[in-house]
């Protein structure tokens, strides 16, 4: 494919995907999103609990069908639904670690079947050096080789989350979306899985979009950082900008909230909580979507919807800029 | 261990063990605490060190086969409830004790919508009217902060986000005002905003009933803001034991102090790769007959292999399980440095 350098690997556009709920009700999940993915990049999402970070990455392999909005892989356009020979290829390419390591792992196969079920189908490996295979990729994430032949429900609940890593990165993709990818795990683990992916971002040229709400690790992590709310991106820039000089209300009220590991600091601050009705994806106002809550809202606010706007090496979408 | 508090919950001794087509894993291997009444005891530790399971065999959880508790007892206001009945095990768990998953997805019923399950939970325990179960059940999910609860209220878990799914777990734990609240990673799928106002919920409930909480969290931060207490695990046993301040500002056992170091930094100008402890854990199917840590300690001594460490009190109230506080032990080891804080600290003898 004609796929410059210059051109971002993975590219959202105007990207939607709406549930229907009962009564004829419309939940907008994901409403309007925009994002590049460049080759060798890692990109932290991070947003409300319920905004659809999950709904966004599941849709962009394919798993939710499009309901409006186009997403492009290497300047190719991806079908807006997919069909089994779209999986197929596509999975070889990018892949999803998923927010629920449990249930997304089949109870009836053993750890060794579910890391390698994806290589042998894509003859990367062979039943002669699958063990061999598996056993390394167990190795890389922490867990013990001689455990492969154990059933999910015999790991702990961070154990299974490297199986997922685990199967997810066997399959040597070229793009992994990362759902909570190490939310259950210890901070060494998580350490150790972290620079993991950097290794693999420089020896393969992994290219990642990590969500997760650990603020810290995804601006350590991150060479830039989008910041979701209720189904689109109000502020995208560089880590260390998103991070250390939030523009958006909302950024600033998510920093603010960060737990830092101080008991003295902790159990005496104040906690700034958010006021103000909790907003629904199902009867969306105009304006705004975070002016209910926020304490700079001004009049514009309450009518006018606003866009992504440049703001030093960032992009913010409020009228304060 | 709060000596002056009578407690609420007790722990001697717990052992567990499952069986594996490999051979038994020793998940569990001899625990140790207790839990003071409106308290909240935070256990952490490496991932598959055994938290888990410790709660679940309080709850009287553990499947058998494959599990077992083969030794050890726990004390709930004094009365045994290790080996009840199942239907005796059922009533403590729902009255005295609740549970948040660590996995909202196989505790929740995909066939059942989510309102059901709360007001299912409310009427088992209360036996208040359809109508009146409802009403709780929407003002609960409005206190964990689920926007349109009313709505909300009649689908089902695989329309709810991760979180929501989370929040879900929490309201029905405490529907039924547990004495203790156990909450095995309560918060890990939600975002710092609605983390602090889950977090300060359970504050309000804990200080209002007087509730104690056992709160397993990989996450040093809600550790500090939530802990009194904090016990340390590593293989299967408590490593460190004491004060939160104690164990954030003077951590005495190297696993913790090698925990705190792999942590990112918020400097901006950190560019070099984050510090995981080197190695692996143990076996557990053939645990060391030394101290579990030191194939990955950075002070490990002679004795180390030899003998597992007792838990030495290092302070008041501060226990460590670790050759180093042994009062023979060499200089080279005399002097910790606790990398994150940047202060030093001069081993107590
Ligand atoms: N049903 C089972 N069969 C065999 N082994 C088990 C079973 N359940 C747990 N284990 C093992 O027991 C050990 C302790 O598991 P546990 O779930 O308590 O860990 P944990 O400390 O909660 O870890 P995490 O932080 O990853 O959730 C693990 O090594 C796990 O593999
Ligand atoms: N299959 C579905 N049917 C109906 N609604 C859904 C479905 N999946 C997700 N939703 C809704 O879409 C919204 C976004 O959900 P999503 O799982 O993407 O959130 P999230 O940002 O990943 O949240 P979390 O951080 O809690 O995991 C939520 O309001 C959720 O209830
Ligand atoms: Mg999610
Ligand atoms: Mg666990």
């Amino acid at each position: 494919m004609n796929h410059a350098m210059n051109q971002p690997l993975i590219e959202i556009k105007g990207l939607k995907r709406h549930f229907t709920i009962d009564k004829g009700k419309t939940l907008h999940a994901v409403d309007g999103v925009n994002l590049s993915l460049h080759q060798n990049e890692v990109v932290g999402l991070v947003g409300e609990s319920g905004c659809g970070k999950s709904t966004l990455g599941r849709t962009i392999v394919g798993l939710y069908e499009k309901t409006s909005g186009e997403v492009f892989y290497k300047g190719e356009k991806l079908p807006s639904r997919y069909g089994a020979k779209d999986f197929r290829r596509l999975s070889r390419e990018i892949q999803m670690i998923f927010q629920d390591p449990y249930s997304s792992l089949n109870p009836r196969m053993t750890v060794r079947e579910i890391i390698a079920e994806g290589p042998l189908l894509h003859g990367l490996w062979t039943n002669h050096n699958m063990v061999a295979n598996v056993g390394n990729w167990l190795r890389r994430v922490g867990l013990d080789p001689e455990h492969m032949s154990r059933y999910p429900h015999e790991f702990s609940g961070g154990q299974r989350q490297r199986i997922g890593i685990a199967r997810a990165l066997a399959l040597q993709p070229k793009v992994v979306i990362c759902d909570e990818p190490i939310s259950a795990l210890d901070v060494s683990v998580q350490a150790q899985v972290v620079n993991l992916l950097e290794e693999l971002k420089d020896s393969m040229g992994l290219t990642v979009l990590f969500i997760a709400h650990d603020l810290s690790m995804v601006r350590y992590v991150s060479d830039r950082m989008a910041v979701m709310y209720l189904g689109s991106l109000v502020e995208l820039g560089p880590s260390n900008d998103v991070y250390f000089r939030p523009l958006h209300p909302y950024t600033q009220s998510l920093v603010a909230s960060n737990p830092e590991p101080d008991p003295i600091h902790e159990q005496s601050r104040e906690h700034v909580v958010l006021k103000g009705e909790v907003p629904s994806p199902v009867n969306l106002k105009p304006g705004c979507r975070f002016a209910g809550r926020c304490p700079k809202a001004v009049a514009a606010c309450q009518t006018v919807t606003p866009q992504m706007r440049p703001v030093g090496a960032s992009q913010v979408a409020c009228h304060l800029y | 261990m709060n000596s002056t508090d009578k407690p609420i919950l007790e722990v001697r001794d717990l052992k567990v063990e499952f069986d594996t087509y490999g051979g038994t894993v020793q998940a569990v291997r001899g625990v140790h605490f207790a839990l003071a009444k409106g308290k909240t005891l935070a256990i952490v530790g490496e991932s598959g060190c055994g938290k888990s399971v410790t709660v679940q065999s309080l709850m009287g959880l553990i499947p058998s086969p494959p599990g077992r508790i083969t030794s050890g007892s726990v004390r709930l206001n004094g009365r045994e409830i290790l080996g009840l009945s199942p239907k005796e095990a059922n009533q403590v768990r729902g009255k005295q004790i609740g549970m948040i998953f660590q996995d909202p997805m196989t505790s929740l019923n995909p066939t059942m919508t989510l309102g059901r399950q709360i007001t299912e939970t409310i009427r088992v325990h209360d036996g208040v009217s359809d109508a009146e179960a409802r009403k709780r059940a929407i003002e609960l999910l409005e206190q964990v902060q689920i926007p349109e609860a009313r709505t909300r209220v009649d689908q089902y878990p695989f329309q709810f986000s991760g979180g929501m799914r989370q929040r879900v777990m929490i309201a029905m734990s405490i529907a039924c005002n547990p004495e203790i609240l156990i909450a095995d990673e309560p918060t890990t799928a939600l975002d710092v905003t609605i983390q602090a106002q889950i977090l300060d919920l359970l504050k309000t409930i804990q200080r209002d009933r007087r509730m104690s909480m056992i709160l397993i969290t990989h996450d040093l931060g809600v550790v500090a803001r939530m802990a009194d207490d904090v016990a340390v695990m590593y293989a299967g046993q408590i490593v460190e034991y004491g004060g939160v301040q104690q164990i954030f500002h003077r951590s005495a056992h190297p696993y913790t102090v090698g925990l705190r170091s792999a942590m990112p930094q918020n400097d901006e100008a950190q560019s070099k790769m984050l510090k995981p402890i080197e190695g692996s854990p143990p076996d557990l199917f053939d645990p060391p007959k030394g101290c579990a840590y030191f194939d990955r300690c950075p002070h490990a001594m002679k004795v180390c292999a030899a003998r597992n460490p007792p838990l030495w009190d290092v302070q008041e109230d501060h226990l460590s399980r670790c050759w180093i506080h042994h009062k023979f032990a060499t200089s080279s080891t005399e002097v910790f440095r606790s990398n994150r804080m940047g202060q030093e600290w001069e081993i107590q003898k």
